[in-house]
């Protein structure tokens, strides 16, 4: 059980002049829910592409289940359950359609098939559905689905890139109360993408990579644990006043983010009552938050996810082209 | 949901989970995914009445619209007792079958646009297999289409004669799984559906109209003569035609007239040879389409 189910060395994926992956390597231990967090464009989506035998590594090697991914395609396939960030279902079959489908694709033994389809099916949450034709589905049944038909054949890993994208806020969350329960469910290790910080918690470790390169890999505790410091906001009858004085007095710098004199303070709650006292601007409201993931990003990568992806923007254009012409 | 999701009581299923040991790779394998591939086809297509009837509308236009109208001028052509819509009967029969093959294969485009593509790409299957039953499905779904323009053929006084339909039925087969792999081939290539639906619209009418399938194929100007020798089509509908005309009360010399055959440089070419022609150029195409779809990713 010790053995590694995701083995990744020195990876590198080269598009024409564009290098997406640039030398990456971790491992990922059985049963492990590992999470890959960076913005847009910064080399998540190839990364699980090379792992999915959907792409070949221009250099280094990956092992998935114990398997190459490049000289053992089929095997690897085999072994691991795909959800992309597009649907890949047919929505003039039924649920049930896309679910036997895919069951004779992979080889699923059809005397289990009825049990473990309602078995998966009830998981999700779509069993009493899964008469329907998907086209009547909404975006999150449709990505339940999705999951659900991606874990069928019993795979050992089940790859989700970016499994909340385009979904709305509740239905986010509600995919998410369903990942963590299949955690306890099947034995399965998940390897998930997001460029959401707050999904990134649900992981048990994450990487954070940042053009092409992983920065940081960790726990999330450990990570939020690394940057230390809570974030404290305050808004007070003078800020521009109470800045000064957060420097003179304190030695703290700070700055205005949303509206709110923003500074990082070891132990903001005990901070606080000193605030109160010495502070000569009147303050109208605190607020201490512990460290996020996205203080954590931004300590690593000296920017906010927000800020990487206006970047990531253009080297998205510079692969794209890069690609184009490589064709 | 959630919580009852979590429920300590329900838990006791976790145990229960089935293991499911997903078989090597191997030819049942391989069959079994032609056979859902095809099932799939079959599927969407008795869900899809209105293509079903739309693809029909335009042989029924030509055999009574084009064929009693044409067939009034045409039919001083005709030695008596000949009916021009049993003359393009046969041409009718692979036109019906032309559009549905076509447009089966023109799911492809659809599937890789919505996705589906990609989860049959992505399975542990080989792509043969894949592409094999696409063909098989469409091949099947478009030779549907041909029967129900069969069971006009009193219309066109074609009799119903079940050595004859069984004859027709297994030529229509053959064409539309050609149809379907080169359309299929195209497919691989072209990924957009607008650009894919012009060339077979491009295309399908040329077939169409060089195959004999509206007059006979002898006496004709030289260029037309080499054109309608160099049509898929041409080497069906001259069998299917000859099948029809042999069942029909009509003296011999009528027959070779209005079904005379394929002639190379006029030597006859054997029914067997015609449809060999036609069934080796669905290999080829299907051979092409199976490659195309292993190189891409």
């Amino acid at each position: 059980m010790t053995e590694p189910v995701i083995v990744v060395s020195d990876l590198v994926k080269r598009y024409g002049e564009v290098e997406a992956v640039r030398g990456i390597g971790f491992e990922v231990q059985p049963g492990e829910t590992f999470g890959f967090l960076g913005p847009n464009g910064a080399g998540k989506s190839t990364t699980i592409k090379i792992l999915c035998t959907l792409a070949d590594p221009t250099k280094g090697a990956a092992r998935v289940a114990g398997y190459d991914v490049v000289k053992q395609r089929d095997i690897v396939r085999r072994n691991i359950g795909l959800v992309f960030q597009d649907t890949t279902l047919d929505s003039y079959l039924t649920g049930e359609q896309n679910l036997r489908f895919h069951a004779d694709l992979y080889g699923v033994p059809r005397a289990q098939l009825q049990q473990r389809m309602r078995q998966v099916l009830e998981m999700v949450g779509l069993w009493d559905r899964r008469q329907a034709e998907v086209a009547t589905y909404s975006g999150g049944m449709k990505r339940r689905l999705e999951i659900a038909r991606g874990l069928l054949h019993a795979p050992r890993v089940l790859f989700l890139d970016e499994p909340t994208v385009g979904l709305d806020p509740q239905t986010r969350s509600s995919i998410w109360e369903y990942i963590n329960d299949l955690k306890q469910r099947e034995d399965i290790t998940i390897f998930l993408t997001t460029h959401y910080m707050d999904e990134a918690e649900n992981c048990d470790r994450i990487a954070i990579i940042d053009h092409g390169k992983i920065v940081a890999i960790d726990t999330p505790e450990n990570l939020k644990a690394s940057v230390g410091k809570d974030r404290v906001q305050i808004t007070t009858t003078n800020d521009s006043a109470a800045m000064k004085e957060l420097k003179e007095t304190f030695g703290l710098e700070s700055a205005v983010h949303e509206g709110m004199v923003t500074f990082n303070v070891e132990e903001g709650e005990q901070f606080v009552p000193r605030l109160f006292a010495e502070l000569q601007q009147q303050i109208r409201s605190v607020s201490v938050a512990r460290p996020s993931l996205d203080d954590v990003f931004m300590s690593y990568t000296g920017k906010t996810i927000r800020d990487a992806e206006a970047t990531a923007g253009d080297r998205n254009r510079a692969h794209i082209m890069a690609f184009r012409r490589g064709r | 949901m959630a919580t009852q999701l979590t429920d300590p009581y329900r838990s006791d299923q976790i145990t229960e989970r089935i293991r499911v040991a997903v078989p090597d790779k191997g030819l049942r394998q391989d069959l079994r995914a032609v056979n859902i591939v095809w099932r799939r086809e079959l599927i969407r297509f008795r869900s899809d009445r209105l293509r079903a009837i739309t693809s029909l509308v335009q042989p029924v236009l030509f055999l009574f619209v084009l064929g009693t109208g044409l067939g009034a001028l045409a039919g001083r052509g005709l030695p008596s007792g000949v009916d021009f819509k049993t003359f393009i009967y046969p041409g009718v029969l692979a036109m019906s079958v032309l559009f549905t093959a076509i447009f089966s294969a023109a799911s492809i485009v659809w599937d890789r646009e919505f996705g589906f593509l990609r989860e049959m790409l992505v399975a542990p299957v080989s792509r043969s297999a894949i592409v094999i039953g696409k063909c098989l499905g469409g091949a099947t779904v478009a030779t549907f289409q041909g029967i129900v323009i069969l069971a006009l053929a009193g219309f066109a006084h074609v009799p119903y004669d079940l050595g004859l339909f069984l004859t027709v039925i297994g030529e229509l087969l053959l064409l539309s799984f050609t149809l379907t792999a080169f359309g299929v081939m195209m497919a691989a290539r072209i990924k957009q559906i607008q650009a894919f639906m012009a060339l077979t619209q491009m295309l399908v009418m040329p077939l169409f109209f060089l195959s004999g399938a509206l007059y006979p194929l002898n006496g004709l100007p030289a260029w037309l003569t080499v054109l309608t020798r160099l049509d898929p089509l041409t080497y069906i509908v001259s069998p299917m035609r000859h099948a029809v005309f042999s069942h029909l009360n009509v003296p011999p010399q009528v027959v070779s007239k209005l079904a005379p055959g394929v002639t190379w440089n006029g030597w006859p070419v054997p029914v067997g040879l015609s449809l060999g022609i036609v069934a080796v150029m669905g290999a080829v195409m299907l051979g092409i389409a199976i490659a195309e779809f292993q190189r891409s990713e």
